[in-house]
């Protein structure tokens, strides 16, 4: 009787085929017809999106209001408000920059010059004292482009030291070798967070009197040396997977140690860590928002700091809602060009055999 | 092959890019203050076990007029004391006392340089000379005046720890909290308190610890905890803010001395007596009515203590290193320290003045004699 209307592989048979398919089923409309109403009618239908925290205190749903008052402040931190436009250009530039470079197409020398150009165009637009724009100090910079330069200037200089330490830890020259692991394990062994207030609380402490060195330099040391270490264990997980064989061959064609490493190991070895490098560039980029602890106002910081506003303190699910979509786009990128990279890559190049 | 020796030149290229534009930036910052040439006598290096040995060389008056702005250690973000509006302006009652010491040293209240500052970073700023000024709510206590090597300039807010239940409960007085269970944030003095006025009444409490206070105060709206505690203008601007006030009542007992006052390095006199003045400066104004609308009408006030206090009768300036109108300059700048109060303390958390009128109204805000 049942088998008629419940063929298998049908839709039917999926949701309903066995009595535990059917109760999932049941159980999951149920959480649909309970959840879903309300939170339409809490993010859409009662929300107000006026700056307004009276009437948003008065209505059940959503205040987009606070993002409405707020969203420069999230966006930009504490940079001078007339002069937001700068932070704005230099996300733009670094958004497009980094989608163009994420096309193999535009893998020529003259990505590296747009690089170079967009990077000293960023710096000059972010800190000013030329062309008429007014010096804005690294103490004021904030909101997204401060997650950005942290977490792109972090990553983007980690690398090279990650492929260093990561060669130097498989090196046959024991001295070398015990610095890169004592270095890795080290940095390894404790949390980001403690290597941030090491850098903003004690660094200054250990400068010599008079020299001060600047709080975003500090905390970017902090997230490069955490970076380097974890992205070195990705580069040798790579370089032990490669085929012993191809360095043999290398060493019989006679190529010096930076050759062989510079033509033959690194291109492969990179290839297959691309996506455990991925896993730590993602979570690099997160982690940038423990710079919070010392008092930087990241995306998250300038959040947090809106938040004490006395007349929107009650808000903090829209504005955390708002944060999370911004992380999420950025993070949904990176995942989904890791991807992208994986499959070209197994795509064009041949099995060792 | 050769695609990607490109793609990792462009990694190493950028990296060194990035590493000269940040090295430019560190001797941009360090250049002018290397440039000072302090006497080194305290020891250059520095360890939180040898904190007092921090003292300041001095100089720090030399130092801002020759970067021409004020550096001032704020929180992150503290309504009524310390916060960056919708537009990322620092306002609040902490930020005017350094627009203040800006206006008189400077004569520009904007030339203040804001670095916001978490509880635990802010002594450290200030020993390594980060900053100017530590202006970031900060309780005066006796070990922080001495053993951190550092100053406690004055007080510009007495605050005291406080409790706040639901109206329904029909709790009108601390004393009948007895097992009651706390809201309380953990690792502050306020934890502690807590602890010291249950015990020392012989009333038992349960505490519900949570990390951050909006988290806490929702545990508190939602009847998770009978009572939390924090400091008064805390809860007086958390009620004001929640959707019906009327709910809530802010028990009138006080279990805790909190002065707040801002905070210089130990060893520079000259820089204590500017910041400290300034503070008694906008204090006096305010006692003689003098406000930034009417600062200039008043220079012409017969009254000698008003001459003095806006340099008519020259003497006060030359005495601290500054010019004789230092002072007309913070009270026409920043207002005077109603005025500074009204416009943050009680327009953002509606906290009224309460013991924070001046003594001659019922409070315990006063300064000496401006002479």
């Amino acid at each position: 009787m049942t088998a008629r209307f419940l063929k298998e592989g049908t839709i039917l048979y999926g949701l309903f085929g066995t009595w535990y398919n059917a109760l999932l089923t049941l159980l999951s409309l149920w959480i649909i017809v309970e959840w879903v109403p309300p939170l339409l009618d809490w993010g859409i239908f009662s929300a107000k999106t006026a700056p307004d925290p009276a009437a948003c205190r008065a209505t059940f749903g959503a205040c987009w209001g606070f993002i409405h008052e707020k969203y420069r402040l999230i966006l930009f931190g504490g940079y001078p408000f007339e002069h937001q436009w700068r932070p704005l250009l230099t996300s733009i530039i670094f958004v497009v920059l980094l989608v163009t470079s994420c096309n193999k197409r535009f893998w020529q020398p003259s990505l590296a010059a747009a690089w170079v150009l967009a990077l000293i165009t960023m710096f000059v637009l972010m800190h000013g004292g030329v062309l008429g724009l007014p010096v804005v100090e690294s103490s004021r910079w904030g909101g997204l482009p401060l997650t950005l330069i942290l977490a792109v200037f972090g990553l983007g200089i980690a690398f090279p030291f990650a492929v260093v330490l990561a060669l130097g830890r498989r090196s046959k020259l024991p001295v070398i070798r015990a610095i890169c692991i004592t270095f890795i394990e080290v940095v390894r062994g404790v949390p980001l967070i403690s290597l941030l207030f090491m850098a903003s609380v004690m660094v200054p402490l250990f400068l010599p009197e008079g020299i001060t060195v600047d709080k975003l330099i500090r905390a970017e040391v902090g997230i490069i040396i955490f970076a380097a270490a974890y992205s070195a264990e990705s580069v040798r997980g790579g370089l032990q997977a490669l085929n012993r064989g191809q360095e043999e061959a290398a060493d019989a064609l006679g190529l010096s140690y930076f050759d062989k490493t510079w033509r033959i190991v690194l291109p492969q070895a990179l290839r297959i860590a691309i996506p455990s490098i991925t896993n730590n560039f993602i979570s690099t980029f997160k982690d940038t928002s423990l710079v919070v602890v010392i008092g930087m106002f990241d995306l998250l910081g300038a959040l947090k700091a809106s938040l004490n506003d006395a007349q929107w303190r009650t808000f903090y699910v829209e504005g955390y809602l708002f944060v999370a979509a911004i992380y999420f786009v950025f993070c949904i990128g990176m995942s989904k060009y890791a991807q992208y990279l994986e499959n070209d890559i197994g795509r064009t190049t041949a099995k060792p055999s | 092959m050769s695609r990607n020796v490109i793609v990792w030149a462009v990694v190493i290229i950028v990296s060194a890019v990035g590493g000269a534009l940040i090295q430019g930036q560190i001797d941009q910052k360090s250049a002018p203050v290397a440039a000072k040439s302090e006497p080194k006598s305290a020891p250059a290096a520095t360890t939180p076990a040898a904190p007092a040995q921090t003292a300041a060389t001095g100089g720090t008056l030399d130092a801002v007029r020759q970067r021409g702005s004020v550096l001032c250690g704020v929180n992150t973000g503290l309504a009524g004391f310390g916060i960056a509006d919708s537009q990322g302006k620092w306002t609040g009652l902490d930020v005017d006392i350094c627009r203040g010491v800006a206006a008189a040293v400077l004569g520009d209240a904007e030339k203040v340089k804001y670095t916001p500052l978490t509880t635990q970073q802010r002594f450290t700023a200030l020993q390594s000379k980060e900053i100017d000024i530590l202006s970031r709510n900060t309780t005066w206590t006796l070990g922080r005046d001495t053993s951190l090597g550092l100053n406690f300039v004055g007080i510009t807010f007495f605050d005291g720890q406080g409790f706040m239940v639901r109206t329904a409960s029909k709790v009108t007085n601390a004393k009948s909290l007895n097992g009651a269970t706390v809201c309380v944030q953990p690792g502050t003095t306020t934890e502690l308190n807590l602890a010291d006025f249950f015990r020392s009444n012989n009333m038992k409490f349960q505490p519900v610890v949570i990390e951050s206070l909006q988290e806490l105060t929702g545990a508190f709206v939602a009847g998770r905890c009978d009572a939390m505690t924090t400091d008064i203008s805390g809860l007086v601007s958390i009620r004001a803010t929640q959707a019906k006030p009327d709910d809530f009542l802010v028990l009138p007992d006080v279990i805790s001395k909190e002065p707040l006052g801002p905070v210089v390095r130990h060893g520079d006199d000259q820089w204590f007596d500017i910041v400290k003045w300034t503070i008694f400066a906008m204090i006096e104004a305010e006692e003689k009515g003098i406000t930034s609308a009417n600062v200039e009408q008043m220079k012409s006030s017969e009254d000698p203590a008003i001459k003095r206090l806006l340099g008519v009768t020259a003497g006060n300036g030359e005495a601290l290193g500054l010019k004789e109108d230092w002072a007309a300059n913070v009270i026409k700048l920043v207002g005077n320290y109603g005025e500074s109060y009204d416009r943050n303390i009680k327009a953002q958390l509606g906290l009224e003045r309460g013991i924070n009128n001046l003594w001659t109204k019922g409070g315990l805000v006063y300064a000496p004699p401006v002479r």
